[in-house]
Protein backbone atom coordinates (compact mmCIF):
# COMPACT_ATOMS: atom_id res chain seq x y z
CA UNK A 1 0.00 0.00 0.00
CA UNK A 2 3.16 2.21 1.26
CA UNK A 3 4.84 1.72 -2.02
CA UNK A 4 1.56 2.52 -4.42
CA UNK A 5 0.93 5.82 -2.35
CA UNK A 6 4.70 6.89 -2.58
CA UNK A 7 4.90 5.87 -6.44
CA UNK A 8 1.66 7.46 -7.42
CA UNK A 9 2.77 10.83 -5.43
CA UNK A 10 6.00 10.62 -7.56
CA UNK A 11 3.80 9.73 -10.67
CA UNK A 12 1.83 13.17 -9.57
CA UNK A 13 5.02 15.31 -9.03
CA UNK A 14 6.64 14.17 -12.17
CA UNK A 15 3.27 15.12 -14.53
CA UNK A 16 2.92 18.13 -12.82
CA UNK A 17 6.28 19.29 -13.60
CA UNK A 18 5.83 18.38 -17.18
CA UNK A 19 2.37 18.78 -17.73
CA UNK A 20 2.36 22.78 -16.42
CA UNK A 21 -1.29 22.69 -15.40
CA UNK A 22 -2.40 26.16 -14.15
CA UNK A 23 -4.76 24.94 -11.49
CA UNK A 24 -1.95 22.64 -9.62
CA UNK A 25 1.20 24.12 -10.15
CA UNK A 26 4.10 21.33 -9.88
CA UNK A 27 5.42 22.75 -6.48
CA UNK A 28 2.71 22.71 -5.00
CA UNK A 29 1.50 19.36 -5.78
CA UNK A 30 5.65 17.98 -5.01
CA UNK A 31 4.96 19.87 -1.34
CA UNK A 32 1.37 18.34 -0.68
CA UNK A 33 3.11 14.87 -1.96
CA UNK A 34 5.36 15.22 0.40
CA UNK A 35 3.12 15.85 3.26
CA UNK A 36 1.10 13.32 2.18
CA UNK A 37 4.05 10.67 2.14
CA UNK A 38 5.01 11.54 5.46
CA UNK A 39 1.00 11.77 7.11
CA UNK A 40 0.19 7.90 5.72
CA UNK A 41 3.45 6.98 6.75
CA UNK A 42 5.09 5.65 3.95
CA UNK A 43 8.09 7.61 4.80
CA UNK A 44 8.67 7.99 8.85
CA UNK A 45 8.82 11.82 9.98
CA UNK A 46 12.46 10.89 11.11
CA UNK A 47 13.44 9.73 7.11
CA UNK A 48 11.58 13.36 6.06
CA UNK A 49 13.86 15.04 7.89
CA UNK A 50 17.27 13.64 7.18
CA UNK A 51 15.91 13.71 3.45
CA UNK A 52 15.05 17.10 4.17
CA UNK A 53 18.54 17.57 5.72
CA UNK A 54 20.25 16.51 2.99
CA UNK A 55 18.72 18.48 0.31
CA UNK A 56 18.11 21.92 2.59
CA UNK A 57 21.86 22.35 1.86
CA UNK A 58 21.62 21.42 -1.68
CA UNK A 59 18.89 23.53 -2.33
CA UNK A 60 20.33 26.98 -0.65
CA UNK A 61 23.92 26.33 -1.85
CA UNK A 62 21.51 26.34 -5.80
CA UNK A 63 19.86 30.15 -4.72
CA UNK A 64 23.13 31.71 -3.42
CA UNK A 65 24.70 30.37 -7.37
CA UNK A 66 21.30 31.63 -9.03
CA UNK A 67 21.71 35.38 -7.00
CA UNK A 68 25.10 35.49 -8.05
CA UNK A 69 24.66 34.74 -11.61
CA UNK A 70 21.66 37.74 -12.20
CA UNK A 71 24.42 39.77 -9.93
CA UNK A 72 26.31 39.51 -12.80
CA UNK A 73 23.87 39.77 -15.16
CA UNK A 74 23.24 43.09 -13.41
CA UNK A 75 27.02 43.83 -13.58
CA UNK A 76 27.03 43.91 -17.02
CA UNK A 77 29.11 40.56 -17.49
CA UNK A 78 26.88 38.87 -19.67
CA UNK A 79 27.23 41.97 -22.23
CA UNK A 80 30.55 42.61 -21.95
CA UNK A 81 30.64 39.21 -23.23
CA UNK A 82 28.23 39.76 -26.24
CA UNK A 83 30.68 42.46 -27.40
CA UNK A 84 33.76 41.13 -26.85
CA UNK A 85 32.15 37.88 -29.02
CA UNK A 86 32.06 40.57 -31.81
CA UNK A 87 34.77 41.98 -31.27
CA UNK A 88 36.93 38.53 -31.26
CA UNK A 89 34.95 36.71 -34.35
CA UNK A 90 35.54 39.83 -36.86
CA UNK A 91 32.67 38.65 -38.47
CA UNK A 92 33.90 35.42 -39.34
CA UNK A 93 31.26 32.79 -38.21
CA UNK A 94 33.54 30.25 -37.29
CA UNK A 95 35.50 32.46 -34.89
CA UNK A 96 32.44 33.45 -33.27
CA UNK A 97 31.62 29.97 -32.86
CA UNK A 98 34.52 29.06 -30.86
CA UNK A 99 33.92 32.08 -28.73
CA UNK A 100 30.34 31.09 -27.83
CA UNK A 101 32.01 27.86 -27.12
CA UNK A 102 34.26 29.70 -24.96
CA UNK A 103 31.53 31.90 -23.35
CA UNK A 104 29.08 29.14 -22.94
CA UNK A 105 31.54 26.24 -21.47
CA UNK A 106 32.63 28.65 -18.85
CA UNK A 107 29.50 30.61 -17.97
CA UNK A 108 28.09 27.19 -17.79
CA UNK A 109 31.02 25.28 -15.79
CA UNK A 110 31.24 28.43 -13.04
CA UNK A 111 27.36 30.10 -12.90
CA UNK A 112 25.91 26.57 -13.85
CA UNK A 113 23.72 25.69 -16.98
CA UNK A 114 20.47 28.41 -15.57
CA UNK A 115 23.05 31.36 -16.42
CA UNK A 116 23.68 30.08 -19.71
CA UNK A 117 20.14 29.11 -20.64
CA UNK A 118 18.32 32.48 -19.32
CA UNK A 119 21.59 35.19 -19.68
CA UNK A 120 23.70 34.18 -22.17
CA UNK A 121 22.18 32.45 -25.04
CA UNK A 122 19.59 35.63 -25.67
CA UNK A 123 23.12 37.75 -25.89
CA UNK A 124 24.60 35.04 -27.95
CA UNK A 125 21.36 35.29 -30.57
CA UNK A 126 21.37 39.60 -30.32
CA UNK A 127 25.56 39.38 -31.00
CA UNK A 128 24.83 37.03 -34.06
CA UNK A 129 21.98 38.72 -35.37
CA UNK A 130 23.85 41.87 -35.71
CA UNK A 131 26.17 40.25 -37.32
CA UNK A 132 26.53 39.15 -41.31
CA UNK A 133 25.78 35.57 -39.90
CA UNK A 134 23.07 33.69 -39.17
CA UNK A 135 22.40 32.60 -35.41
CA UNK A 136 21.26 29.34 -35.75
CA UNK A 137 24.91 27.39 -34.94
CA UNK A 138 25.74 29.33 -32.16
CA UNK A 139 21.82 29.00 -30.47
CA UNK A 140 22.06 25.54 -30.55
CA UNK A 141 25.91 25.36 -29.50
CA UNK A 142 24.67 27.56 -26.24
CA UNK A 143 21.50 25.10 -25.80
CA UNK A 144 23.82 21.45 -26.13
CA UNK A 145 26.61 22.79 -24.42
CA UNK A 146 24.43 24.09 -21.36
CA UNK A 147 23.75 20.24 -21.08
CA UNK A 148 27.25 18.70 -22.26
CA UNK A 149 29.33 21.31 -20.51
CA UNK A 150 27.97 21.26 -17.01
CA UNK A 151 29.87 18.57 -16.29
CA UNK A 152 32.67 20.17 -14.53
CA UNK A 153 32.26 21.52 -11.28
CA UNK A 154 30.27 20.74 -8.53
CA UNK A 155 28.40 24.19 -9.34
CA UNK A 156 27.36 23.53 -13.20
CA UNK A 157 24.07 21.78 -12.79
CA UNK A 158 21.64 21.11 -9.96
CA UNK A 159 22.46 17.45 -10.49
CA UNK A 160 25.71 17.81 -9.94
CA UNK A 161 25.40 19.41 -6.64
CA UNK A 162 22.91 16.58 -5.57
CA UNK A 163 25.50 14.07 -6.50
CA UNK A 164 28.49 16.46 -4.23
CA UNK A 165 26.77 16.25 -1.10
CA UNK A 166 26.29 12.44 -1.75
CA UNK A 167 29.16 11.72 -2.94
CA UNK A 168 31.80 13.09 -0.48
CA UNK A 169 34.59 14.00 -3.08
CA UNK A 170 35.89 17.54 -2.65
CA UNK A 171 35.23 20.09 -4.92
CA UNK A 172 38.91 20.04 -6.39
CA UNK A 173 38.85 16.26 -6.39
CA UNK A 174 35.48 16.15 -8.52
CA UNK A 175 37.13 18.80 -10.92
CA UNK A 176 40.12 17.16 -11.27
CA UNK A 177 38.28 13.83 -12.44
CA UNK A 178 35.44 15.88 -14.59
CA UNK A 179 38.00 17.45 -16.17
CA UNK A 180 38.75 15.12 -18.85
CA UNK A 181 35.47 13.95 -19.77
CA UNK A 182 34.41 17.16 -19.80
CA UNK A 183 36.93 18.23 -22.64
CA UNK A 184 35.94 15.44 -24.23
CA UNK A 185 32.08 16.53 -24.25
CA UNK A 186 33.12 19.93 -25.78
CA UNK A 187 35.71 18.22 -28.50
CA UNK A 188 32.83 16.73 -29.76
CA UNK A 189 30.00 19.18 -29.65
CA UNK A 190 32.63 20.83 -32.19
CA UNK A 191 33.51 18.42 -34.36
CA UNK A 192 29.64 17.57 -34.81
CA UNK A 193 28.18 21.43 -34.51
CA UNK A 194 31.00 22.80 -37.29
CA UNK A 195 30.37 19.61 -39.69
CA UNK A 196 25.91 19.88 -38.95
CA UNK A 197 25.85 23.13 -39.86
CA UNK A 198 29.00 23.92 -42.33
CA UNK A 199 26.51 25.67 -44.43
CA UNK A 200 25.91 28.47 -41.65
CA UNK A 201 29.64 28.50 -41.15
CA UNK A 202 31.22 29.33 -44.44
CA UNK A 203 32.88 32.55 -45.49
CA UNK A 204 31.54 35.61 -45.11
CA UNK A 205 33.21 38.53 -45.68
CA UNK A 206 35.32 39.54 -42.68
CA UNK A 207 34.17 42.70 -40.86
CA UNK A 208 35.82 45.25 -39.00
CA UNK A 209 33.47 46.40 -36.64
CA UNK A 210 33.80 50.20 -36.55
CA UNK A 211 32.47 53.06 -34.35
CA UNK A 212 31.10 52.13 -30.71
CA UNK A 213 31.39 48.76 -31.68
CA UNK A 214 35.06 48.52 -32.09
CA UNK A 215 36.17 50.24 -28.97
CA UNK A 216 37.15 47.32 -26.02
CA UNK A 217 34.15 47.60 -23.63
CA UNK A 218 34.96 48.15 -20.31
CA UNK A 219 35.29 44.98 -18.08
CA UNK A 220 32.52 45.09 -15.03
CA UNK A 221 35.99 44.05 -12.35
CA UNK A 222 34.08 43.48 -9.58
CA UNK A 223 31.54 40.96 -10.68
CA UNK A 224 34.62 39.40 -12.40
CA UNK A 225 36.72 39.40 -8.82
CA UNK A 226 33.23 38.17 -7.04
CA UNK A 227 33.32 35.19 -9.30
CA UNK A 228 37.10 34.67 -9.07
CA UNK A 229 37.22 34.76 -5.02
CA UNK A 230 34.37 32.69 -4.95
CA UNK A 231 36.09 30.20 -7.31
CA UNK A 232 38.84 30.33 -5.21
CA UNK A 233 37.01 29.65 -2.12
CA UNK A 234 35.47 26.51 -3.41
CA UNK A 235 38.98 25.43 -4.35
CA UNK A 236 40.36 25.99 -1.10
CA UNK A 237 37.00 24.51 0.70
CA UNK A 238 38.00 21.09 1.88
CA UNK A 239 41.19 22.76 3.47
CA UNK A 240 40.05 25.23 5.11
CA UNK A 241 36.96 23.15 5.96
CA UNK A 242 34.87 25.24 5.23
CA UNK A 243 31.36 24.48 3.31
CA UNK A 244 31.44 25.62 -0.31
CA UNK A 245 28.12 27.07 -0.03
CA UNK A 246 29.67 29.66 2.49
CA UNK A 247 31.26 30.79 -0.41
CA UNK A 248 28.44 30.77 -2.70
CA UNK A 249 26.96 33.15 -0.24
CA UNK A 250 29.61 35.18 0.15
CA UNK A 251 29.72 35.93 -3.87
CA UNK A 252 25.73 36.81 -3.84
CA UNK A 253 25.88 38.86 -0.67
CA UNK A 254 28.49 40.92 -2.26
CA UNK A 255 27.32 41.30 -5.66
CA UNK A 256 24.04 41.97 -4.05
CA UNK A 257 24.96 44.85 -1.64
CA UNK A 258 27.45 46.11 -5.12
CA UNK A 259 25.13 45.69 -7.77
CA UNK A 260 21.55 46.20 -5.93
CA UNK A 261 18.60 45.11 -7.87
CA UNK A 262 15.72 46.35 -8.82
CA UNK A 263 13.49 45.22 -5.86
CA UNK A 264 13.34 42.44 -3.43
CA UNK A 265 10.92 40.97 -5.34
CA UNK A 266 13.17 40.45 -8.41
CA UNK A 267 15.71 39.45 -5.91
CA UNK A 268 13.54 36.81 -4.56
CA UNK A 269 12.35 35.74 -7.79
CA UNK A 270 16.23 35.36 -9.17
CA UNK A 271 16.28 32.45 -6.70
CA UNK A 272 13.12 30.75 -8.08
CA UNK A 273 11.50 29.98 -4.65
CA UNK A 274 8.73 27.94 -6.07
CA UNK A 275 11.71 25.56 -8.14
CA UNK A 276 13.54 25.56 -4.92
CA UNK A 277 10.56 24.20 -3.59
CA UNK A 278 9.05 21.50 -5.85
CA UNK A 279 13.44 19.78 -5.23
CA UNK A 280 12.58 19.52 -1.67
CA UNK A 281 9.36 17.82 -2.23
CA UNK A 282 10.62 15.49 -4.24
CA UNK A 283 13.61 14.80 -2.56
CA UNK A 284 11.02 13.48 -0.18
CA UNK A 285 8.83 11.66 -2.41
CA UNK A 286 11.68 10.67 -3.86
CA UNK A 287 13.05 8.88 -0.49
CA UNK A 288 9.30 7.74 0.22
CA UNK A 289 9.79 6.07 -3.13
CA UNK A 290 13.18 4.65 -2.91
CA UNK A 291 12.62 2.90 0.86
CA UNK A 292 9.23 0.88 -0.64
CA UNK A 293 11.30 -0.34 -2.94
CA UNK A 294 12.44 1.94 -5.97
CA UNK A 295 15.86 1.72 -4.50
CA UNK A 296 15.82 -1.94 -5.08
CA UNK A 297 14.67 -2.22 -8.60
CA UNK A 298 16.96 0.70 -9.74
CA UNK A 299 20.01 -1.00 -7.65
CA UNK A 300 19.00 -4.39 -9.23
CA UNK A 301 19.26 -2.25 -12.72
CA UNK A 302 22.36 -0.95 -12.38
CA UNK A 303 25.65 -3.01 -12.55
CA UNK A 304 28.15 -2.57 -9.31
CA UNK A 305 31.87 -1.54 -9.30
CA UNK A 306 34.11 0.62 -11.38
CA UNK A 307 35.74 -1.01 -14.00
CA UNK A 308 35.11 0.84 -17.44
CA UNK A 309 32.09 -1.33 -18.29
CA UNK A 310 29.99 -0.96 -15.33
CA UNK A 311 30.73 3.18 -15.40
CA UNK A 312 29.40 2.98 -19.58
CA UNK A 313 26.32 1.19 -17.99
CA UNK A 314 25.69 3.55 -15.14
CA UNK A 315 26.30 6.34 -17.90
CA UNK A 316 23.56 5.04 -20.56
CA UNK A 317 21.13 3.90 -17.85
CA UNK A 318 21.08 7.39 -16.23
CA UNK A 319 20.94 8.70 -19.16
CA UNK A 320 17.58 6.39 -20.26
CA UNK A 321 16.31 6.95 -16.95
CA UNK A 322 16.78 11.25 -17.25
CA UNK A 323 14.84 10.75 -20.60
CA UNK A 324 12.14 8.74 -19.15
CA UNK A 325 11.40 11.26 -16.05
CA UNK A 326 13.98 13.35 -16.27
CA UNK A 327 17.09 14.58 -15.22
CA UNK A 328 16.36 16.14 -11.73
CA UNK A 329 14.19 13.25 -10.30
CA UNK A 330 16.80 10.44 -12.85
CA UNK A 331 19.80 12.03 -10.28
CA UNK A 332 17.38 11.79 -6.98
CA UNK A 333 16.53 8.13 -7.71
CA UNK A 334 20.11 6.72 -8.93
CA UNK A 335 21.89 8.90 -6.49
CA UNK A 336 20.15 7.26 -3.19
CA UNK A 337 21.41 3.91 -4.75
CA UNK A 338 24.68 4.49 -6.30
CA UNK A 339 26.14 7.07 -3.56
CA UNK A 340 27.22 3.83 -1.25
CA UNK A 341 29.40 2.27 -3.90
CA UNK A 342 32.34 5.01 -5.15
CA UNK A 343 32.58 8.08 -6.86
CA UNK A 344 33.11 6.67 -9.22
CA UNK A 345 29.48 5.16 -10.63
CA UNK A 346 27.72 8.69 -8.77
CA UNK A 347 30.35 10.60 -11.50
CA UNK A 348 29.55 8.22 -14.19
CA UNK A 349 25.53 8.75 -13.49
CA UNK A 350 26.22 12.59 -13.54
CA UNK A 351 27.52 12.10 -17.41
CA UNK A 352 24.28 10.17 -17.78
CA UNK A 353 22.02 12.31 -16.73
CA UNK A 354 23.51 15.34 -17.92
CA UNK A 355 24.79 14.81 -21.73
CA UNK A 356 21.54 12.75 -21.74
CA UNK A 357 18.76 15.57 -22.31
CA UNK A 358 20.70 17.25 -25.32
CA UNK A 359 18.43 14.39 -27.10
CA UNK A 360 15.83 16.89 -26.78
CA UNK A 361 15.82 20.44 -25.74
CA UNK A 362 12.90 20.20 -23.74
CA UNK A 363 14.97 17.78 -21.04
CA UNK A 364 13.91 14.69 -21.72
CA UNK A 365 11.59 12.52 -24.16
CA UNK A 366 9.09 12.00 -22.18
CA UNK A 367 8.61 15.68 -21.43
CA UNK A 368 8.74 16.45 -25.84
CA UNK A 369 5.74 13.49 -26.26
CA UNK A 370 3.83 15.15 -23.79
CA UNK A 371 4.56 18.78 -25.66
CA UNK A 372 3.98 17.48 -29.16
CA UNK A 373 0.65 15.30 -27.82
CA UNK A 374 -0.93 18.64 -26.04
CA UNK A 375 0.43 21.55 -27.38
CA UNK A 376 0.97 20.44 -30.98
CA UNK A 377 1.18 23.91 -32.57
CA UNK A 378 2.48 25.74 -29.37
CA UNK A 379 6.00 25.26 -30.67
CA UNK A 380 7.89 25.83 -33.71
CA UNK A 381 11.39 24.29 -32.11
CA UNK A 382 12.46 21.98 -35.34
CA UNK A 383 12.18 18.61 -33.55
CA UNK A 384 13.87 16.73 -36.61
CA UNK A 385 17.02 18.98 -36.03
CA UNK A 386 17.57 19.17 -32.60
CA UNK A 387 16.46 14.80 -32.41
CA UNK A 388 19.67 14.80 -35.30
CA UNK A 389 22.44 16.77 -33.03
CA UNK A 390 20.94 14.54 -29.79
CA UNK A 391 21.86 11.28 -31.78
CA UNK A 392 25.07 12.67 -33.17
CA UNK A 393 26.21 14.01 -30.55
CA UNK A 394 25.03 12.24 -26.82
CA UNK A 395 26.09 8.45 -27.40
CA UNK A 396 29.46 9.75 -28.64
CA UNK A 397 29.86 11.79 -25.46
CA UNK A 398 28.48 9.56 -22.96
CA UNK A 399 31.33 6.60 -24.23
CA UNK A 400 34.03 9.30 -24.54
CA UNK A 401 33.29 11.24 -21.10
CA UNK A 402 32.95 7.45 -19.22
CA UNK A 403 36.75 6.67 -20.76
CA UNK A 404 37.96 10.21 -19.56
CA UNK A 405 36.23 9.35 -16.46
CA UNK A 406 37.75 6.05 -16.20
CA UNK A 407 41.24 7.27 -17.19
CA UNK A 408 40.83 10.43 -14.30
CA UNK A 409 39.81 7.84 -12.05
CA UNK A 410 43.18 5.55 -12.64
CA UNK A 411 45.53 8.69 -11.82
CA UNK A 412 43.56 11.13 -9.06
CA UNK B 1 6.82 41.17 -63.91
CA UNK B 2 6.92 40.71 -60.09
CA UNK B 3 9.89 39.53 -58.45
CA UNK B 4 10.66 37.87 -55.00
CA UNK B 5 14.24 38.82 -53.65
CA UNK B 6 15.14 36.39 -50.78
CA UNK B 7 17.89 37.39 -49.09
CA UNK B 8 19.77 36.04 -45.90
CA UNK B 9 22.08 37.80 -43.67
CA UNK B 10 25.17 36.22 -44.78
CA UNK B 11 24.51 36.90 -48.83
CA UNK B 12 22.26 39.64 -49.23
CA UNK B 13 24.46 42.58 -50.76
CA UNK B 14 25.34 39.57 -54.04
CA UNK B 15 22.24 38.76 -54.00
CA UNK B 16 20.61 41.81 -54.36
CA UNK B 17 23.35 43.31 -56.49
CA UNK B 18 22.74 40.65 -59.18
CA UNK B 19 19.18 41.09 -58.83
CA UNK B 20 19.22 44.78 -60.03
CA UNK B 21 21.84 43.27 -62.88
CA UNK B 22 19.89 40.56 -63.98
CA UNK B 23 16.27 41.65 -63.28
CA UNK B 24 14.43 43.92 -66.51
CA UNK B 25 13.99 47.60 -65.62
CA UNK B 26 10.31 47.39 -64.59
CA UNK B 27 10.07 44.72 -62.79
CA UNK B 28 8.02 45.33 -59.67
CA UNK B 29 10.47 44.10 -56.62
CA UNK B 30 9.85 42.65 -53.37
CA UNK B 31 12.58 41.71 -50.92
CA UNK B 32 11.96 38.88 -48.55
CA UNK B 33 13.81 38.19 -45.28
CA UNK B 34 12.23 35.40 -42.68
CA UNK B 35 13.47 35.18 -39.55
CA UNK B 36 14.20 31.08 -38.66
CA UNK B 37 11.66 30.95 -35.60
CA UNK B 38 13.03 27.70 -34.66
CA UNK B 39 16.16 29.75 -33.55
CA UNK B 40 14.46 32.63 -31.64
CA UNK B 41 12.69 29.76 -29.53
CA UNK B 42 15.32 27.79 -29.06
CA UNK B 43 17.04 31.43 -27.65
CA UNK B 44 14.27 32.01 -25.54
CA UNK B 45 13.58 28.72 -24.07
CA UNK B 46 13.21 28.15 -21.03
CA UNK B 47 15.58 24.62 -21.47
CA UNK B 48 16.21 21.58 -20.06
CA UNK B 49 17.13 21.18 -15.85
CA UNK B 50 13.73 23.29 -14.92
CA UNK B 51 11.52 20.45 -16.81
CA UNK B 52 10.73 23.40 -19.27
CA UNK B 53 8.93 25.60 -16.43
CA UNK B 54 8.87 29.29 -17.31
CA UNK B 55 11.36 31.40 -15.63
CA UNK B 56 11.20 34.89 -14.99
CA UNK B 57 12.68 36.62 -18.57
CA UNK B 58 15.88 38.83 -17.73
CA UNK B 59 14.58 42.61 -18.04
CA UNK B 60 15.43 43.99 -21.80
CA UNK B 61 13.85 43.45 -25.09
CA UNK B 62 12.67 39.72 -25.86
CA UNK B 63 14.69 38.05 -28.30
CA UNK B 64 12.08 38.15 -30.68
CA UNK B 65 12.26 41.80 -30.46
CA UNK B 66 15.63 41.84 -31.02
CA UNK B 67 15.54 39.22 -34.08
CA UNK B 68 12.62 41.56 -35.46
CA UNK B 69 14.62 44.65 -35.54
CA UNK B 70 17.86 42.94 -36.90
CA UNK B 71 15.47 41.72 -39.73
CA UNK B 72 14.13 45.45 -40.24
CA UNK B 73 17.20 46.74 -40.43
CA UNK B 74 18.88 44.34 -42.67
CA UNK B 75 15.42 44.60 -45.61
CA UNK B 76 16.24 48.48 -45.43
CA UNK B 77 20.01 48.42 -46.36
CA UNK B 78 19.26 45.86 -48.51
CA UNK B 79 16.63 48.13 -50.27
CA UNK B 80 18.56 50.70 -50.34
CA UNK B 81 21.28 49.06 -51.90
CA UNK B 82 19.23 47.87 -54.16
CA UNK B 83 18.61 51.38 -55.13
CA UNK B 84 15.67 51.08 -58.07
CA UNK B 85 12.48 51.45 -54.95
CA UNK B 86 11.23 47.69 -53.63
CA UNK B 87 8.77 46.87 -51.55
CA UNK B 88 10.55 44.55 -48.08
CA UNK B 89 8.78 41.95 -46.32
CA UNK B 90 9.27 40.44 -42.88
CA UNK B 91 8.41 36.68 -42.63
CA UNK B 92 9.25 34.70 -39.69
CA UNK B 93 9.05 30.97 -39.45
CA UNK B 94 10.05 27.77 -41.12
CA UNK B 95 12.34 29.84 -43.91
CA UNK B 96 11.79 27.01 -46.43
CA UNK B 97 8.33 26.99 -45.84
CA UNK B 98 8.06 31.05 -45.52
CA UNK B 99 9.82 31.64 -48.88
CA UNK B 100 7.31 29.31 -50.78
CA UNK B 101 4.06 30.69 -49.33
CA UNK B 102 5.33 34.09 -49.71
CA UNK B 103 6.09 33.56 -53.84
CA UNK B 104 2.69 31.94 -54.00
CA UNK B 105 1.03 35.19 -52.03
CA UNK B 106 2.90 37.55 -54.36
CA UNK B 107 2.60 35.59 -56.62
CA UNK B 108 5.77 36.43 -57.92
CA UNK B 109 6.55 35.73 -61.61
CA UNK B 110 10.20 34.81 -60.82
CA UNK B 111 12.40 34.61 -57.70
CA UNK B 112 15.52 35.43 -56.99
CA UNK B 113 17.72 33.69 -54.21
CA UNK B 114 21.98 33.13 -53.79
CA UNK B 115 23.62 29.82 -52.89
CA UNK B 116 23.73 29.01 -49.51
CA UNK B 117 26.71 26.42 -49.71
CA UNK B 118 30.03 25.91 -50.88
CA UNK B 119 31.56 28.68 -53.46
CA UNK B 120 32.51 25.20 -55.62
CA UNK B 121 31.04 24.40 -58.94
CA UNK B 122 29.01 20.81 -57.28
CA UNK B 123 25.76 19.86 -55.67
CA UNK B 124 27.25 21.49 -51.78
CA UNK B 125 26.69 24.38 -53.60
CA UNK B 126 23.29 25.01 -52.15
CA UNK B 127 22.86 24.16 -48.46
CA UNK B 128 19.48 22.49 -47.13
CA UNK B 129 17.02 25.76 -47.20
CA UNK B 130 17.77 26.94 -50.79
CA UNK B 131 17.43 23.00 -51.96
CA UNK B 132 13.67 22.75 -50.54
CA UNK B 133 13.13 26.16 -51.98
CA UNK B 134 14.37 25.26 -55.47
CA UNK B 135 12.84 22.15 -55.94
CA UNK B 136 9.28 23.52 -54.06
CA UNK B 137 9.10 26.49 -56.00
CA UNK B 138 6.11 27.08 -58.50
CA UNK B 139 7.46 29.85 -60.39
CA UNK B 140 10.81 29.98 -62.55
CA UNK B 141 14.14 30.51 -60.15
CA UNK B 142 17.10 32.76 -60.52
CA UNK B 143 19.82 31.09 -58.86
CA UNK B 144 22.77 33.72 -58.20
CA UNK B 145 26.16 32.93 -56.67
CA UNK B 146 25.95 34.20 -53.06
CA UNK B 147 30.20 34.37 -52.89
CA UNK B 148 32.54 34.40 -56.11
CA UNK B 149 32.37 30.76 -56.89
CA UNK B 150 36.05 28.70 -58.14
CA UNK B 151 35.19 28.76 -61.51
CA UNK B 152 37.32 25.44 -62.92
CA UNK B 153 34.89 22.63 -63.01
CA UNK B 154 36.10 19.93 -60.79
CA UNK B 155 34.04 16.69 -62.30
CA UNK B 156 33.79 14.08 -60.03
CA UNK B 157 36.06 11.36 -60.22
CA UNK B 158 33.52 9.14 -61.89
CA UNK B 159 32.82 11.16 -64.63
CA UNK B 160 36.15 12.45 -65.25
Amino acid sequence: MNEAIALVTLAAALTAAVARWRWAPDWIVAALGAVIVVAVGALSFHGARTALGRLGPTVGFLAALLVLADGCRRAGVFDTLGRLMALGSHGRPRRLLAMVFLAAAGTTAVLSLDATIVLLTPIVFATAARLPTSPRPHVYACSHLANSASLLLPVSNLTNLLAFAACGVSFTRFAALMALPWLAALAIEWVVLTRVFADDLRGAAPVVPSGAAAERPGLPRFALAVVGLTLAGFAVSSVVGVAPVWFATAGAVALTIAQPPASVGSLVGAAEPAFLVFVLGLGVIVSAAGVNGLSSVVDSLLPHGSDLPALLAVAFVSAILANLVNNLPATLIVVAVVSASAPGAVLAMLIGVNVGPNLTYVGSLATLLWRRIVHAHDEDVDVGQFLKLGALTVPGILVAATVGLWLALQVV
Amino acid sequence: MRALVWITEVSWQACVDQARELLPADAEVTILHVAASDVEQLAGHPGPGRLGRHRPAPPGPTVREIGEAEARSLLQAAAERFGRGAQTVARRGRVEREVLEAVDELPADVLVLARDGAPRREPKSIGHFARFVVDHAGCPVLLVWGERPQLEMQWPPHLR
